[in-house]
């Protein structure tokens, strides 16, 4: 019998214990479980109450020939009083519990660890206490965390299952949500790698607008921060300009190949002429691609939309550079030498792609 | 009277203004010229033309949902090799299938075709209160979803071809100074949330709202002559109690679609100002606020829900009764919540939006609000299973699809429950769940009836019976398939599935594989039902005047209905007392006056 459930349960996949929820992976799963396993409950008991009933009458008094209805009432108070007041019993029960729960989720604790998330069309930046920058949720485990949200364009909603929160994230206001992660893989692992996604419908690449949340032990947490905060350590400028294209993005609508994507391709951009919707052209230099970048709106080329949002207060000057320098190793239009853009550094770590995400050919 | 007949013929009744027909006269054979369809002011040939237009709609909307599951059944790229444009393909497709199955084909499916059809025969009328005014609503109907069609057909075309195709297209259209007449598409779903639908989005948001705007002043028309209908129109001793549950659930739906439609016109106005004129509405680049938009939009379709559900509530009350031969169970309250759940259905539509950010208190009195629809929702359930208790139960091909609808129902309403409690709502809004649940709701519970609808009034409608087993099995298919396409996506949802995705983490691979093939088995049950009907228009045997043995008044004139309906007034009775009733051989059901009907007062 173990064995059954035990085998049953690792179909289910690790850390889950019910057919229905993810894995239980922070504060809240406990209670909002609790909650849903006691409505399907009641839903199960209704329906093979009202189904077994049905199925009952259908068969006992199912029509052969020459059977007449039998005479029965066709109004009962009793009973109709009896299914009004079972059911909004049941009801005000479950509202109660429900909102319980969510009033403990509006109220953080004062002690949170703030974390500022950034979504835009189609992509996420979370920016740590420390100045670090990441596409991925990284957070401390068994520590109450604090998310800002806030949207550079359209609404989207971070959605972390495992945790059972989720917000909408709605330009032009704050947003907030708060959970404290914990470990559900016992001793021994020191990061648990779950989904996050976008949960509100924002256009072409919605479905790719997902990541991972990353659950670090407290030392672990320390290091990764510190690291994540100063690429200069790790990177050259041309790597971490790699980096950023892949990961800030970028490479969802800008190709780097000269295939057709929602904006313009990278390839012998650099120092090339762009010709702009107004009719006039400029010079693809560092002011233009870095305005680009802070201010899409302010240059539109030929033939494209103007749905770029603004990296402003995303993309600090160095990060920019380190673009740049990328945008120059895959143009022919820049005449440096290739050597120069790459001074030797500690080797590169590359990057997880995301197998989801657009491969632009 | 005495009136001279040609040679031959026979007196009937209902030659329309008041004059005698010759034999065989019926409302389809009445008129024969292409005019006196298109201009017809019989509530019966509106309701037959809506038929035809609101099934095309029901075709095109599923062909888009086979072809999103088909894209779905895998997480890689199926109609296009780049990702990019297979997702933006995907997103028109999945608009399109929800834009025009809800404004086109659920909205209207059931007042539109059924309740134009039936309604004022249940009443003992000759037509509705406002017949012109009623073949005013299918044309602005037809109007509007032509257009509608064609902004949204139009950008399947576009994200399918070339882009230097379709520029091409756009640059010989130009020359001619039509360019404009290209559409751009929609892909914001069928809730154009802004500011997606006013910053992001392709062009086709303003033509497409005010497709759906033309669309609302249909709904409102007919709504408008339902009311007035069944205030004026009841015949003789047919008091308020005595109507048919379907009426009291059209009465219903009809009060809904004259309050709420007005809403969403407003709403779709403000949308269109916000669009081309740039005022700041709900964009927040222009000042405005982006939720406020939901607000007003779930104003109107919270209680569009009901505009779907509520008539098929009163369908399956009729067919429940009529089929195992007892008198509805406890008809004030089923009439009685029929009015709860229209009025409850407007002050919920906050629970759309549990996690935009809205305050605790908004959120407490939505959620109380909507898990208070679930008592009338309960009530009318008991009741239908007690009707069935002691009856004498037929498993007529309508029966089938009523019971199958207390099944999907019993599902679509109990699932509610996870969503109207705020802190489940947060983990399941807008995941698979979401999606199980309303498709359980609006095609589980309000397919079925609309299907168990048109079988049940089908003899009546055109004068033709059906092969029973083949109904049967057909619904069988088609109640096979919805399980096996939706049930899987409640756990895939609870599990974190979201919607609108085009591709999906691996761990949803087996979900979406199943709910595909599920999508594909519905879709040869529905294809069967249509073969089905065909078949009974061609060689179905003349159905009597009263096949099943109801009382409503519909079954008290010849199948079909005269021109006419009804020679002068009849006298209304109770619906649900069938004793009065003989059977006098297969689907053939006689009157008896010597039986005097059972007392109200007096009903054991």
């Amino acid at each position: 019998m173990t064995l059954m459930t035990n085998s049953i349960f690792s179909l289910l996949g690790e850390g889950r214990t019910s057919l229905w929820l993810p894995s239980n992976g922070s504060n809240f799963a406990g209670d909002i479980d609790w909650l849903f396993n006691i409505i399907l409950w009641i839903t199960v008991f209704f329906t093979v109450l009202i189904l077994g009933l049905m199925v009952y009458f259908v068969i006992r008094y199912r029509h052969t020939a020459g059977r007449m209805p039998e005479p029965s009432t066709s109004h009962s108070t009793t009973l109709e009083l009896t299914w009004t007041i079972i059911p909004t019993i049941l009801v005000l029960g479950i509202f109660f519990y429900g909102f319980r729960g969510f009033v403990d989720m509006m109220g953080a604790p004062p002690d949170t660890y703030d974390i500022q998330a950034q979504a835009r069309t189609w992509g996420w930046t979370f920016t740590y206490p420390n100045g670090a920058t990441d596409e991925n949720l990284h957070v401390e485990a068994n520590r109450p965390v604090r998310i800002i949200l806030q949207s550079s364009d359209v609404i989207h909603a971070l959605y972390v299952p495992a945790f059972r929160v989720q917000k909408y994230v709605v330009p032009g206001r704050y947003n907030r949500m708060w959970f404290t992660p914990n470990f559900i893989r016992g001793t021994g692992a020191t990061t648990e790698t779950l989904d996050f996604y976008c949960n509100l419908y924002c256009g072409q690449l919605h479905s790719n607008m997902i990541g991972k949340v990353y659950v670090h032990t407290t030392e672990d947490y320390k290091k990764w921060l510190a690291d994540a905060a100063d690429w200069t350590k790790k990177f050259t400028p041309l790597q971490a300009g790699e980096n950023f294209y892949k990961k800030s993005g970028c490479m969802q609508c800008h190709s780097m190949d000269g295939s057709l994507g929602t904006g313009p391709t990278w390839k012998n951009l650099f120092a090339s002429q762009q010709p702009l919707a107004d009719g006039s052209s400029v010079l693809a230099d560092e002011n233009y691609i870095r305005e680009s970048i802070l201010y899409p709106a302010a240059k539109i080329v030929k033939g494209y939309n103007n749905v770029m949002p603004s990296y402003l207060g995303q993309l600090k000057d160095r990060d920019i550079d380190a673009l740049i320098t990328y945008m120059k190793s895959i143009s022919e239009n820049y005449k440096g030498s290739p050597d120069d853009l790459n001074p030797k550094m500690p080797p590169s770590v590359p990057v997880q792609l995301n197998p989801l995400d657009p491969i632009i050919h | 009277m005495s009136v001279t007949l040609p040679a031959g013929q026979v007196y009937v009744p209902g030659g329309g203004g008041g004059k005698p027909a010759p034999a065989g006269d019926n409302y389809l054979n009445h008129g024969t010229s292409i005019l006196s369809w298109a201009l017809t002011l019989d509530h019966k040939r509106i309701g037959l033309m809506y038929m035809v237009g609101v099934l095309s709609a029901f075709l095109l909307g599923g062909t888009f949902a086979i072809g999103l599951r088909t894209e779905l059944f895998d997480p890689s790229p199926f109609f296009n090799k780049n990702s990019s444009q297979a997702w933006e393909f995907y997103n028109h497709m999945f608009t399109m299938h929800g834009a025009i199955m809800v404004f086109l084909f659920i909205i209207p499916a059931i007042p539109a075709i059924l309740g134009n059809m039936v309604l004022p025969l249940m009443l003992g009328a000759k037509d509705v209160a406002f017949p012109r005014l009623n073949l005013l609503s299918f044309w602005i109907w037809v109007l509007g979803a032509v257009l509608f069609t064609f902004i949204l057909l139009g950008g399947v075309v576009r994200v399918s071809v070339p882009a230097a195709t379709w520029n091409g297209w756009q640059a010989a259209l130009d020359g001619l100074h039509i360019g404009w007449i290209l559409p751009g598409g929609l892909d914001t779903g069928w809730t154009f949330y802004t500011p997606y639908s006013t910053s992001k989005s392709t062009a086709g948001v303003v033509p497409a709202t005010m497709g759906a705007f033309v669309l609302g002043f249909s709904s409102i028309l007919t709504g408008v002559n339902f009311i007035a209908s069944i205030h004026m129109l009841r015949a003789p001793g047919m008091t308020w109690f005595r109507m048919p549950l379907f009426l009291w659930a059209i009465y219903g739906t009809a009060l809904i679609q004259i309050l709420a439609t007005p809403v969403l016109a407003i709403t779709l106005m403000l949308l269109m100002a916000e669009k081309i004129l740039g005022v700041g509405i709900f964009d927040p680049a222009l000042g405005g606020d982006p939720v406020l938009y939901q607000h007003f939009f779930w104003f109107y379709s919270h209680p569009a829900v009901y505009i779907m559900i509520l008539p098929a509530m009163g369908i399956i009350s009729d067919v429940i009764s009529v089929h195992s031969r007892k008198h509805i169970f406890g008809y004030t309250f089923i009439g009685f919540s029929s009015v709860a759940i229209a009025l409850l259905g407007f002050l919920v539509w906050g629970h759309h939006m549990f996690v935009s950010g809205q305050s605790p208190m908004a959120n407490a009195i939505f959620s109380l609000l909507t898990m208070s629809v679930a008592i009338p929702s309960a009530i009318k359930v008991f009741n239908w299973v007690s009707t069935l208790y002691k009856g004498d139960v037929r498993l007529t091909t309508p029966m089938v699809y009523a019971l199958y609808f207390i099944v999907l129902f019993t599902f679509g309403g109990l699932t509610g429950l996870f969503l109207g409690a705020v802190s489940t709502d947060v983990h399941l809004t807008n995941t698979y769940f979401i999606v199980a649940h309303f498709h359980y709701v609006m095609v589980g519970s309000t397919l079925f009836a609309f299907l168990a609808g048109v079988y049940h009034w089908w003899p009546k409608m055109f004068g033709k019976m059906y092969n029973e087993k083949v109904g049967v099995i057909a619904a069988t298919i088609v109640f096979i398939g919805f399980n096996l396409t939706f049930f899987v996506q409640f756990i895939a949802g609870s599990l974190g599935m979201p919607r609108r995705y085009a591709t999906y983490p691996e761990q949803f691979h087996i979900y979406h594989q199943i709910s595909t093939i599920g999508a594909y088995v519905t879709a040869c049950g529905l294809i069967l039902v249509l073969c089905h009907w065909i078949s009974s228009l061609r060689s179905g045997k003349k159905a009597a005047a009263n096949p099943w043995g109801g009382n409503s008044l519909e079954w008290h004139i010849p199948s079909p209905p005269p021109h006419d309906n009804f020679v002068g007034k009849p006298i209304g009775n109770d619906p649900y007392d069938f004793s009065q009733w003989k059977e006098t051989g297969e689907n053939v059901w006689e009157f008896d006056p010597s039986v005097s009907p059972t007392p109200i007062r007096a009903r054991p």
